[in-house]
């Protein structure tokens, strides 16, 4: 059981508070679901959650310690981190992208058994082995979402933290990397927090749902509970309404205005 | 794998063939046969001329192709070159102004040091230059002006030289040359280039890791700011200690990477030694091509790899218009 604490997390970006006093708690086993309107902070809140930016005032700890002050390599090794952008700068094969993912565990003598062996159970979760001597450069921008989560999951972290990693994928694999999702925070017992934009996606892969709004929290709770009519209109402006589909919540945009 | 291993079994089997031809090879040709009799005229040929001016081209050649390939692992930009982007400039400025020194100058030392130290100064504007975001472009228009600001302080220093015979000398040595080099120099450089290898070998990981952008690179536990000291440190090192015994060779740092990226592999770290490899290669090929080339006097090596890397590096630029656009 870990946990994951952020307390009173402010940042502020060319004077604007960007986060503006954010304090959650967040436990291993569930999958939370960050959402908001654009500009909303939810990406700078993962970077301090992440131990990745200072926030100006507030700080993290995860379980006893400072991520802050944390060695990056052994914080590394405890948080998985699937930036927002999808850079990859060379040419290089799938499976030795993937392999990035072992860096903080790579000693002098390179790639170990061990490191081998988790790269392989990271590209079979994502599903990616068919992918694995491709250029990577060449590939969709799906399938480079999906080799770059395989990639993230290659240190096997307690904690995963990804910046919006279902955007650019097909519906098809949408579904499986939120399965996925939940699998490592049911079954293997640990802490997944992702930014998303599909509400509906959202509702049906997450546990626990914050919406944040001009960098504060403008709900926390369950889905049924945090993704109300009221929420909607306080966060993005717009009427929605809840449907039960057949496969879990549809979260329906109305129109404009609350 | 295999397509790396045999390349860089081709690349070590050339050196050593080409280190061989480059002792025998010159305006008077010694055959091996002479090499073990110390009473031949020609044996000081070898081990007080070409002995140290071969060491040296393998050694210049390494740093450069290194520091070209840490650059461009560092950067994510395969343009990045010590010559290119004017930090090889910035340590030969360096070393013009011990001109001003007086009798101190005199010391290979102090020109090895202030070398450093311009292409020290160098690497970092270039970094503050281009910025965090570093693409493409601000990093090349960074580069730009350093090579301008560089060669303005060169010719500055020249025009207001306290006497001729030293500006003969430092034009000559600008260009970039192996000839009558000595053991002294080669005592000089190669431990500051092996030092400075180290540096940039140090941080192949970190290289790799970076492939994923600095955020992602950060989150893998990578420390930039050292990574960003040892980079700075090695390519000082590098190209200043190459710099202030050979003048500005260009292009090393450019066209090796780029040849060797699709036999050995993009991942940067992994292209740090191979890039030594195939530095020292090219240069010691290039330094024999030069000293057989039948001209009154001897073309000068920067001169030459300047005429063979500029068509290069416009070649690489069109082919990365795309890119960029």
């Amino acid at each position: 059981m870990s946990r994951l604490h952020a307390q009173d997390v402010r940042v502020r970006l060319g004077g604007k508070p960007v986060v503006d006093g954010v304090t959650a708690a967040f436990e291993s086993g569930t999958v939370t679901a960050i959402l908001g309107p654009n500009g909303a902070g939810k990406s700078t809140l993962l970077a301090c959650l992440a131990g990745l930016r200072r926030p100006q005032s507030g700080r993290v700890d995860l379980d006893r310690d400072d991520v802050l002050a944390m060695a990056p390599r052994a914080r590394a090794r405890r948080v998985g981190v699937l930036p927002q952008t999808q850079e990859v700068a060379w040419a290089v094969e799938a499976r030795i992208l993937v392999g990035l993912g072992r860096t903080p565990f790579i000693g002098s003598s390179g790639l170990s058994i061990e490191d081998a062996a988790a790269i392989d159970r990271a590209m079979a979760a994502a599903g990616v082995v068919e992918l694995g001597d491709r250029d990577v450069t060449t590939l969709s921008g799906g399938e480079r979402g999906r080799v770059l989560i395989a990639r993230a999951l290659a240190g096997e972290p307690e904690w995963l933290l990804a910046d919006e990693p279902l955007t650019g994928l097909d519906p098809g694999h949408q579904l499986d990397a939120g399965e996925l999702f939940r699998t490592l925070a049911h079954d293997q017992g640990k802490g997944v927090i992702v930014t998303l934009h599909d509400l509906s996606l959202a509702a049906r892969i997450a546990d626990r749902i914050i919406v944040m709004a001009a960098g504060k929290v403008l709900a926390d709770g369950p889905p049924a509970e945090a993704l109300s009519p009221e929420v909607m209109a306080r966060a993005y402006g717009v009427r929605a309404r809840v449907i039960q589909g057949e496969g879990g919540p549809l979260i329906e945009i109305v129109g404009r205005g609350g | 794998m295999t397509r790396r291993r045999t390349t860089l079994l081709a690349l070590g089997v050339l050196l050593v063939l080409l280190s061989l031809v480059s002792m025998a090879a010159g305006r008077v040709w010694v055959p091996l046969s002479d090499w073990l009799n110390p009473g031949d005229p020609r044996w000081s040929i070898i081990f007080e001329l070409r002995l140290p001016r071969t060491i040296l081209a393998i050694a210049v050649g390494a740093a450069l192709g290194m520091a070209g390939a840490a650059m461009q692992g560092y950067t994510r930009n395969p343009l990045a070159d010590p010559g290119a982007l004017g930090v090889s400039s910035m340590g030969a400025l360096g070393a013009v102004l011990t001109l001003y020194l007086g009798a101190g100058a005199a010391d290979p030392w102090v020109i090895t040091a202030f070398a450093m130290l311009g292409a020290l100064v160098a690497v970092f504007l270039l970094l503050a230059l281009s910025g965090r975001a570093s693409s493409i472009v601000t990093f090349v228009l960074a580069g730009v002006i350093l090579q301008t600001m560089a060669g303005a302080g060169v010719a500055l220093a020249l025009s207001l030289a306290p006497n001729p015979w030293a500006v003969n000398e430092i034009v000559n040595w600008l260009m970039g040359s192996l000839a009558d080099r000595s053991m002294p120099e080669v005592q000089t450089a190669l431990p500051l280039i092996a030092v400075g290898c180290g540096l940039l070998l140090a941080i192949g990981r970190s290289l790799d890791a970076l492939t994923l952008g600095e955020t992602g690179a950060r989150s893998l536990g990578v420390n930039m700011v050292a990574v960003r000291w040892m980079l700075a440190l090695g390519v000082a090192l590098t190209a200043g200690a190459s710099v202030a015994v050979t003048g500005v060779i260009g292009f090393v740092g450019l066209i090796v990477p780029h040849l060797l990226r699709p036999l050995v592999g993009a991942q940067p770290g992994g292209l740090l030694g191979p890039s030594a490899l195939g530095g020292a290669v090219l240069v010691l090929a290039a330094d024999i091509a030069v000293r057989l080339t039948p001209a009154a006097g001897e073309v000068k090596l920067g001169v030459a790899m300047a005429v063979l890397g500029g068509p290069f590096f416009f070649a690489l630029l069109l082919s990365l218009r795309r890119r960029i656009a």
